[in-house]
């Protein structure tokens, strides 16, 4: 029953118009970085090497597919958000706004697996919107700029990785973003588990996201305390992939914390599931 | 499913939201093959109870048994044999009504061909308009497509929560006689709730009426309806004289109330005619005589009070 309910699920989320916006959205904006790139490119890898330059001498394609992707990444992870909740924010009180309810919940298939069915429709909505920007960025950016080194400027030093080195960085990066940005998709559903219309819930996760972040990134150390219990602290730990070497316990703590925030927010949205009236 | 009578069997059902008590120690039985018309005015607690019976809400207390089983345990086997309308027909707007139904025939619980969506829909006079967004969809026509998918599974019971609302009066012909086909040649089991008495005595064998919550009567339609004594207003051109003439009669005891025109008297069918003979050959013109039954009358008055 449960792959029923999915399938109705993502039949109903992509024959919706707002469906499509996050994908959009990508699929203009990152080819308009690509441009960007095509034209300044070259200006922006000669800022990151200027250090470099004095004591070695830096040969290859350094404006490559990897090195665009990678940039893109660092700057639209923290607005993918805004896309995933505006379906996920609807994926419950959607159902609500439009009374339609009351001829799911009168069939014979539990509340839970509603609430199951939703999520995995959630996450499937958000790992394709994860796989399209992958693509977008990573595949067109290399067939565009082609390949080569990666030359990442960490906290301590700049690290240059060889082209046989990257691929798998990336695919574990973007699986890392899926992770996180499912984070995001389950607190819009638990919101949405609360409400009868959709703009709270959209609202609502994207003023938790803006607050913690912003206390993720205010270095008082009254905060430091509660630094390591806001999600958005490890959303962009994806970056822990371009290290050398690997820190495979900061990952996995990581890891462990998002996945724990995603059952969190699912145990409690079935359960309002679970005791709501269906008043609507 | 067929060696207990009581279909729905609700025992002191109470719901209760915050301060308000919206349904209070209700009891009622709904017997197999049974049209029971469930009557009260907007705001009694009927689609309250409605959701209580289809598990959308959960009861404060009392307990609701369909099909001889315990609601709360045995939810998905008790709902694969109902189908139900609540309140207005509400459809994922954006897909088609084709669309919908082979959704809602898939979570039904039974197995449901295409060939039986169609067949639906053309029961509902809806096959030429199938691959329509139901958004194009008129008040009537949703209506119907709701028809529709309550039988979508063959259920044994339906529950009908106002299905004739909006409706022009020949949508409500057609309603009323598919619900009478659904009882006699199907023998299905029909809840049918409603605040117009008049719609439930044209379908309805039994009925209950519900006001604040709490049941006001039950009883089969015709014991209900069919009273001897009305209430019968008589309206005549001079109400002095007609006063003057009833004085020290048989019936001046049985007058309730004179008003400018007209007056009020309890009396038994049979005794209409020879009041109406005694007042005209008394030389009082009788300009109409209205009978209403008492509990249509008492309907009207809560009908009224809850405006």
């Amino acid at each position: 029953m449960i792959a029923t309910l999915v399938r109705i699920e993502l039949l109903k989320i992509f024959r919706k118009w707002r469906t499509y916006i996050g994908f959009i959205a990508i699929g203009v904006l990152v080819p308009l970085l690509h441009l960007a790139m095509y034209l300044e490119g070259q200006n922006s890898i000669d800022y990151v090497t200027r250090g470099l330059r004095d004591s070695f001498i830096l040969v290859g394609n350094l404006l490559n597919g990897y090195w665009i992707s990678y940039l893109i990444l660092n700057a639209l992870i923290i607005h993918i958000p805004f896309l995933i909740t505006l379906v996920a924010g609807d994926l419950m009180a959607g159902e609500a706004t439009a009374g339609t309810y009351r001829i799911l919940v009168t069939r014979p298939v539990s509340r839970i697996q509603i609430v199951t069915s939703k999520y995995i429709a959630g996450l499937i909505y958000t790992s394709l919107l994860i796989f399209w920007l992958a693509f977008v960025s990573l595949v067109v950016g290399i067939i565009v700029f082609g390949s080569g080194e990666l030359i990442v400027a960490g906290s301590q030093a700049i690290i240059i990785f060889e082209k046989s080195d990257i691929l798998w960085r990336f695919i574990l990066a973007y699986g890392f973003a899926i992770l996180s940005m499912t984070v995001v998709c389950s607190l819009a559903i638990l919101f949405s588990s609360l409400v009868e219309n959709a703009i709270g819930p959209i609202v609502s996760t994207m003023a938790v996201i803006i607050i913690f972040i912003i206390l993720s990134n205010f270095d008082v150390a009254i905060l430091k305390e509660i630094k390591p219990y806001l999600f958005t602290t490890y959303m962009l730990n994806w970056r822990e992939f371009f290290n050398d070497p690997l820190n495979i316990s900061d990952i996995a703590k990581a890891v462990l914390i998002l996945a724990g925030h995603i059952l969190i927010f699912f145990s409690a949205s079935a359960y309002i599931f679970k005791k709501k009236d269906i008043l609507s | 499913m067929s060696v207990f009578e009581n279909i729905i069997e609700i025992s002191s059902l109470s719901k209760r939201f915050k301060e308000v008590l919206a349904v209070n120690d209700l009891s009622f039985a709904v017997k197999r093959g049974d049209v029971f018309g469930f009557l009260g005015p907007n705001g009694a607690g009927k689609s309250t109870t409605i959701r209580m019976i289809l598990s959308l809400i959960t009861p404060t207390s009392g307990s609701i048994k369909i099909f001889g089983k315990s609601l709360i345990e045995n939810r998905k086997e008790i709902l694969a044999n109902v189908g139900a309308i609540v309140e207005k027909p509400d459809f994922y707007q954006y897909l088609p009504a084709i669309k919908n139904l082979e959704i809602l025939a898939k979570i039904s619980g039974k197995e449901v061909h295409q060939s039986r969506i169609y067949e639906l829909l053309e029961l509902v006079g809806l096959k030429d308009r199938a691959k329509s967004k139901v958004k194009t969809y008129s008040h009537g026509m949703k209506q119907r497509l709701g028809i529709a998918q309550t039988l979508l599974h063959d259920p044994e019971l339906i529950v009908l929560d106002e299905p004739t609302t909006g409706l022009d009066p020949q949508g409500m012909k057609e309603i009323r006689d598919l619900i009478i086909r659904l009882s006699k040649d199907e023998n299905k089991t029909i809840f049918l709730s409603s605040h117009i008495l008049s719609e439930i005595e044209l379908v309805a064998n039994r009925m209950i009426i519900i006001n604040k919550g709490s049941k006001v009567v039950e009883g089969e339609v015709n014991d209900l309806l069919n009273s001897k004594s009305l209430k019968v207003t008589v309206e005549v051109e001079n109400i002095e004289s007609a006063k003057r003439i009833l004085d020290n009669t048989k019936w001046y005891n049985l007058i309730e109330n004179f008003s400018e025109n007209k007056f009020s008297i309890k009396l038994e069918n049979k005794d209409i005619a020879e009041l109406n003979k005694y007042l005209v050959e008394n030389g009082v013109m009788v300009n109409a005589l209205i009978p209403v039954r008492s509990l249509e009358d008492y309907f009207l008055s809560i009908t009224s009070s809850a405006k």
